[in-house]
């Protein structure tokens, strides 16, 4: 259990409500959900959300912390906005689902292989590094994420469309060995340090207010 | 001098060989032919798109636009800034909420582009798609008049997806059954298939590749409703959707024991060939399943 975690156990203790309400972006929301469920009826995958979005509201403000944080629920979010567009209350449902998740990711509760939660951190490193994403090392990427033997397995399994790609000019192999990028990469990254840098101060600064 | 100007924000999918260099191909031959000139931002960066909040987090996604916007505003003052990928338009629209909104977002987000000498303020420039440019500032009705090669004996779904739809989506439509882009396909002489009831539904987006087997299940519905239309091709606005519809058609029919082929295409394509724009040209010859109708009619 991470340092942070423990920490946030702490000084809300008994609270999650408003651990949830300092923490998690746009978390405010969370008290004003009025259990109607239309988020959860709306929802693209909802059927494979161990807890839909309206019952993550419930169990917030139940104090059933352990259980959302490390649940794999508000990882099968497609951003479809669905919910966001039929909320009855305008509750931003999509960015809560998102900050519950990057919230859980910053503790360490994260189930472990969450694919989506790794595809992300593929996805982000690639844009990180180059200023844009390279769409063939995010593909290769996941492929590989799982060792090199099933990586071939997963490349092969998924040659037939690699092909059509490139030959429809969508995609390009020497993207491997670079690809597009940014002119003012080195401004690029400042740029997002001094971002990550106040998004963690901000968590210090918020969480370490009584709570 | 070109008619119309925009800032023009092509977005990582839009890039020479990348996935949607069908997409930005017809985009720039559709736009010559409705004398529109795309002043590229220069040094753009990726916007983050629906699966960069997990890496990135609230702050650092949020700086991503902004230093899009702030590099419009600098080099194309005066400038709606238009985008073609839906992801790109929702992210920047978004991070141009959340700064005029929130303070501390705000602060940290200019604190971020401090770094490189820029900042932002939230409101400016407008941030559009660019079928609000085609709907808003040239219409149905001028669009229709440019048409020298019809369409016509085509049934199209109109598949809006999720992000150009919701939870901006365009003035005067609604969430739930928008109407421009069967305005559209019937502005270029073809028929939109009445009633396609998956228009707004979701294509599973980046969880296509983390989730496929949902992802899949998902895109099958898509297609199979356009085919109970009657549809002989699926044309949507956003690059993920088109994609996911097109790419997988081969997965879904080995899993599910179903015969899809139908061509997934993007609106540009649509115009470009109603303009009188060759199969090349209008990128005909980017699409994975071909649509071998719609380049006759562009040879022709």
């Amino acid at each position: 259990m991470s340092n942070m975690n423990q920490a946030m156990i702490e000084k809300y203790r008994s609270n999650f409500l408003k651990e949830v309400e300092a923490n998690v972006e746009e978390g405010e929301w969370v008290k004003m959900c009025m259990q109607c469920g239309v988020c959860s009826g709306s929802c693209p995958l909802g059927p494979h959300w161990a807890h839909p979005p309206q019952e993550i509201f419930m169990m917030i403000r139940a104090g059933k912390r352990e259980e959302v944080l490390s649940s794999d629920s508000m990882w099968m979010c497609t951003s479809c906005y669905n919910c966001i567009a039929r909320c009855p209350r305008g509750l931003p449902i999509t960015h809560i689902m998102h900050g519950l998740a990057v919230y859980a990711k910053r503790l360490g509760l994260v189930p472990k292989k969450q694919p989506t939660a790794e595809f992300g951190d593929i996805f982000w490193k690639s844009l990180a590094s180059n200023g844009r994403v390279n769409e063939l090392k995010i593909g290769l990427g996941l492929y590989f994420k799982d060792g090199f033997g099933q990586g071939v397995k997963n490349a092969m399994a998924k040659k037939d469309l690699g092909l059509a790609m490139q030959k429809t000019q969508r995609m390009n192999p020497m993207e491997f060995f670079g690809g597009h990028k940014l002119k003012d990469l080195s401004g690029f990254q400042r740029m997002l340090q001094k971002a990550q840098e106040f998004e963690e101060q901000q968590l210090v600064n918020v969480g370490g207010k009584e709570a | 001098m070109a008619k119309r100007e925009y800032s023009f924000y092509p977005g990582c999918s839009s890039q020479k060989k990348a996935s949607a260099d069908n997409y930005l191909r017809s985009t720039y031959t559709m736009c010559d032919a409705l004398d529109i000139k795309l002043n590229e931002i220069e040094d753009w960066n990726c916007c983050g798109a629906s699966i960069g909040y997990a890496g990135g987090g609230e702050i650092p996604r949020i700086a991503l636009s902004a230093r899009n916007v702030a590099l419009s505003a600098q080099q194309h003052p005066q400038q709606d800034l238009v985008a073609t990928c839906a992801a790109c338009w929702l992210s920047t629209r978004e991070a141009q909420e959340r700064v005029q909104h929130d303070a501390t977002v705000k602060a940290g987000v200019n604190a971020a582009l401090a770094e490189i000498g820029l900042k932002v303020e939230g409101a400016e420039p407008k941030a559009r798609h660019m079928v609000e440019v085609l709907i808003e500032d040239i219409g149905y009705d001028e669009l229709s008049k440019g048409v020298t090669k019809p369409l016509e004996g085509f049934k199209i779904a109109g598949y809006v997806g999720c992000q150009t739809n919701r939870p901006f989506g365009i003035d005067g439509e609604s969430f739930e059954n928008p109407k421009y882009l069967d305005k559209m396909i019937e502005s270029v002489g073809a028929q939109a298939v009445d009633r396609y009831d998956k228009k707004v539904a979701c294509c599973s987006g980046a969880l296509m590749f983390s989730e496929p087997e949902k992802g899949q299940a998902l895109v099958r519905d898509i297609i199979e409703a356009a085919y109970d239309g009657g549809a002989d091709m699926i044309v949507t606005p956003c690059p993920l959707c088109q994609m996911n519809v097109e790419s997988y058609q081969s997965d879904i029919n080995q899993k599910y024991g179903t015969k899809f082929e139908i061509p997934v295409l993007y609106y540009t394509q649509l115009i470009s060939v109603a303009y009188g724009q060759n199969a090349k040209k209008s990128a005909l010859d980017g699409q994975i399943i071909r649509a071998p109708k719609l380049e006759d009619l562009a040879n022709k």
